[in-house]
């Protein structure tokens, strides 16, 4: 593990929703611990968002949807990570998601998935233990 | 409102008193060691005469319906009638929206309130590859006029008031609606409602965009010029302080940044020539009643204030209506928890409560689901009883402002307008609103304010009962409504049915009169109108936008 670089982060807001108020929040969290954060911006498509993540070669993508269209969005940047060969890149996601839900985008590969009311220091301590900075 | 010598009585009771309770925190501390309000605001443990000997009766709280307009704009606020009960719908197709709202309109329900999907609101069609995953999610799906005929079918359009939350395209889905009302037969200068129509809080907090600032403000200036001659009936744009706090900002932010925005839409009218008193009685506002009881309050009388100062001290209107703050409010979406969702009914019912303290003109009150998904028809009717039992059991109704005159409201009252006027004043110095929000002040003075708030609840410095403290293990699930996967596939094989049944000629004909305006100066209210009429899409008449006017994209600051 290459222990001089620290942990790169694309905070994206895939879709048309623009409530960013917790994106916004978790990237400030991150760059208070100490990673290094891409903050792509409202209504970006799936394809922009891994375009994003592979040019800005970071470790983890976090999604952000609060306005129903995660079930298309998320996988759908998954899918195309594989396609581009970049599925090292960790993907997991934040928002408002109904239960049934939560299972169906794991399966689909989001590898966590964090709901309202998860203090940030347990999310910035999930990307600690679940991401390796350079991929390795 | 006291005379000196008992003033000075009074200070030296309160010096007693103060050691009184000294003594008693010796032996027993305060529960807390700093009390202040959920947008951290501190607060002192009595408010007494002495808060308040700075301010004169008639000045400063007066009487309802009497400048500066602190107790109420009306004479006999809710004696004479109650507020508009109105709550926000909008799920599925034309179709589905529109059983909701015979649903709410037999339920009691005094008005009519629009919730859009993302596509409509973003001004693209369910076809658009931006669209995807999102039809009506979120709220109605609207491609073009035959949704709108659709979505008001069988409505008393002529004597009940619409209100549509929408922006970029705010000027397209009022077309639209003047439209599907004249092909009704019901003449333009009958119908009464609102349009969202506010960019410039979009641009700040709900970020629902399409063309930069500075078009923006002329399409939105084209709206107000056109209703104030046209549509008279019609509040063309609601000042939304709403999304603001949504967004995480203080309430005091929330007051500083809404009035701010009506300031530069006063300004864009007057620029194009219109008398103040001929636009402003139109205005109409939109605030998030929040959970500090009080600092909501407070913050309503405060609005009405400033609002009616603001009009006459610097913008010499003359018209009583200019000078009127007349709003909506919503409950504070962003105050429901998704744990215990039960709960929400209580923290939505204290919301109300402190908004019809407020003197609201209309409410709408969230469902105890409205966390996860869009309202069951069930929470939907809750949330609704929630505000008729506050009208017409509690009693509250009874007598114009109840909380004039107490000491903390007062003092609450003054202090949040001082402050906002202050932040007023900054933004003014910036160039005015729109330099400001080039600048991204606001947005990041909010977003330094909700890190602060996420910073207190994790701390547990701040309480949110389920989720930070009286945590349950076990989550008991409730109904939530889903959106019909199905609908996106129905809704484009809709929109191409309507497509192939319209004069396409005659599209392509008006979208080029459409482009060419767009480049000069007229209104354009009247060729949008020739557009929806024709059945354009909205997101064809928004690419003509977008092409002559450019693209906004979201800076992307944090």
């Amino acid at each position: 593990m290459n222990k001089e670089r620290r942990v790169r982060v694309l905070v994206a807001k895939p879709g048309l929703d623009g409530h960013d108020r917790g994106a916004r929040i978790i990237a400030r969290a991150y760059r208070d611990a100490g990673f290094e954060v891409v903050y792509s911006g409202l209504h970006q498509t799936p394809e922009e968002v891994v375009q994003a993540a592979i040019q800005e070669d970071v470790d983890m993508i976090g999604l952000s949807s609060l306005a129903g269209a995660h079930m298309y969005l998320f996988p759908r940047v998954v899918e195309l990570l594989k396609e581009k060969n970049a599925d090292d890149i960790v993907v997991c996601g934040g928002g408002i998601f109904p239960e049934e839900d939560i299972p169906k985008l794991k399966n689909a590969g989001i590898k966590e998935v964090f709901t309202p009311g998860t203090p940030l220091t347990e999310i910035v301590n999930w990307v600690k233990e679940n991401v390796n900075p350079g991929g390795v | 409102m006291f005379n000196k010598k008992s003033l000075e009585d009074i200070a030296d009771e309160e010096k007693k008193w103060q050691k009184l309770f000294n003594e008693y925190t010796l032996k027993a501390p305060e529960r807390l060691k700093r009390f202040s309000t959920v947008s951290d605001r501190p607060i002192k443990n009595i408010y007494t005469p002495l808060d308040i000997d700075d301010l004169d009766y008639s000045k400063e709280t007066a009487f309802p319906g009497i400048y500066p307009f602190t107790r109420g704009v009306q004479p006999t606020m809710y004696r004479g009638r109650l507020w508009t009960m109105r709550m926000f719908a909008g799920l599925g197709s034309a179709k589905d929206t529109n059983e909701r709202f015979h649903l709410l309109v037999n339920e009691g329900q005094t008005g009519l309130s629009t919730a859009f999907d993302m596509p409509t609101l973003m001004g693209y069609d369910t076809d658009s590859p931006r669209s995807r995953g999102e039809c009506g999610k979120c709220g109605v799906a609207i491609d073009s006029l035959k949704d709108m005929e659709i979505l008001f079918a069988g409505l008393p359009i002529d004597k009940i008031t619409t209100s549509m939350t929408i922006n970029p395209p705010a000027s397209i889905l009022w077309a639209m609606y003047i439209a599907m009302a004249e092909n009704r037969g019901i003449d333009r200068r009958i119908i009464g409602g609102t349009i969202q129509n506010d960019m410039l809080k979009e641009f700040i907090a709900q970020k629902t965009f399409m063309c930069p600032p500075k078009p923006s403000m002329r399409l939105i200036t084209d709206t107000v010029e056109f209703g104030t001659k046209e549509v008279p009936r019609w509040n063309t744009i609601s000042i939304s302080g709403y999304h603001i706090r949504e967004a995480g900002s203080t309430a005091v932010q929330e007051l500083a940044f809404t009035l701010a925005d009506g300031i530069a839409y006063v300004e864009a009218a007057l620029e194009r020539g219109l008398d103040v008193d001929a636009f402003a009685p139109r205005l109409s506002f939109f605030f998030n009643s929040h959970l500090d009881f009080f600092e909501e309050i407070a913050k309503f009388r405060a609005a009405r204030r400033m609002w009616s100062r603001i009009m006459k001290e610097r913008f010499k209107a003359k018209d009583e209506r200019s000078l009127w703050l007349r709003f909506h409010t919503q409950t504070a979406g962003c105050s429901l928890t998704a744990q215990q969702p039960y709960n929400n009914v209580i923290r939505t019912s204290l919301e109300a409560l402190a908004a019809v303290l407020g003197g609201t003109q209309s409410l709408h009150t969230n469902s105890l689901d409205e966390v996860l998904a869009i309202p069951t028809e069930e929470a939907a009717t809750i949330a609704l009883r929630t505000q008729q039992i506050i009208a017409e059991e509690s009693g509250v109704a009874n007598t114009i402002d109840p909380l004039g005159g107490s000491f903390f409201v007062e003092r609450l009252t003054t202090d949040m307008e001082e402050e906002a006027f202050e932040y007023i004043k900054k933004i003014d110095d910036m160039g005015g609103m729109v330099a400001a929000i080039e600048r991204n002040y606001p947005q990041m003075e909010i977003a330094d304010a909700a890190y602060q708030y996420q910073l207190q609840v994790d701390s547990q410095e701040k309480t949110v009962v389920g989720v930070n403290k009286y945590v349950n293990e076990e989550e008991i699930p409730i109904e939530i409504l889903q959106i019909d996967e199905e609908l996106e596939e129905k809704q484009i094989k809709w929109l191409n049915e309507v497509k192939e049944n319209r004069d396409n000629n005659k599209v392509k004909e008006v979208l080029e009169k459409l482009g060419e305006a767009s480049q000069g100066n007229s209104n354009l209210m009247p060729v949008i109108i020739e557009a929806v009429k024709a059945y354009a899409t909205e997101q064809e008449i928004t690419d003509v936008f977008r092409d002559v006017f450019g693209v906004y994209r979201d800076p992307g600051v944090y």
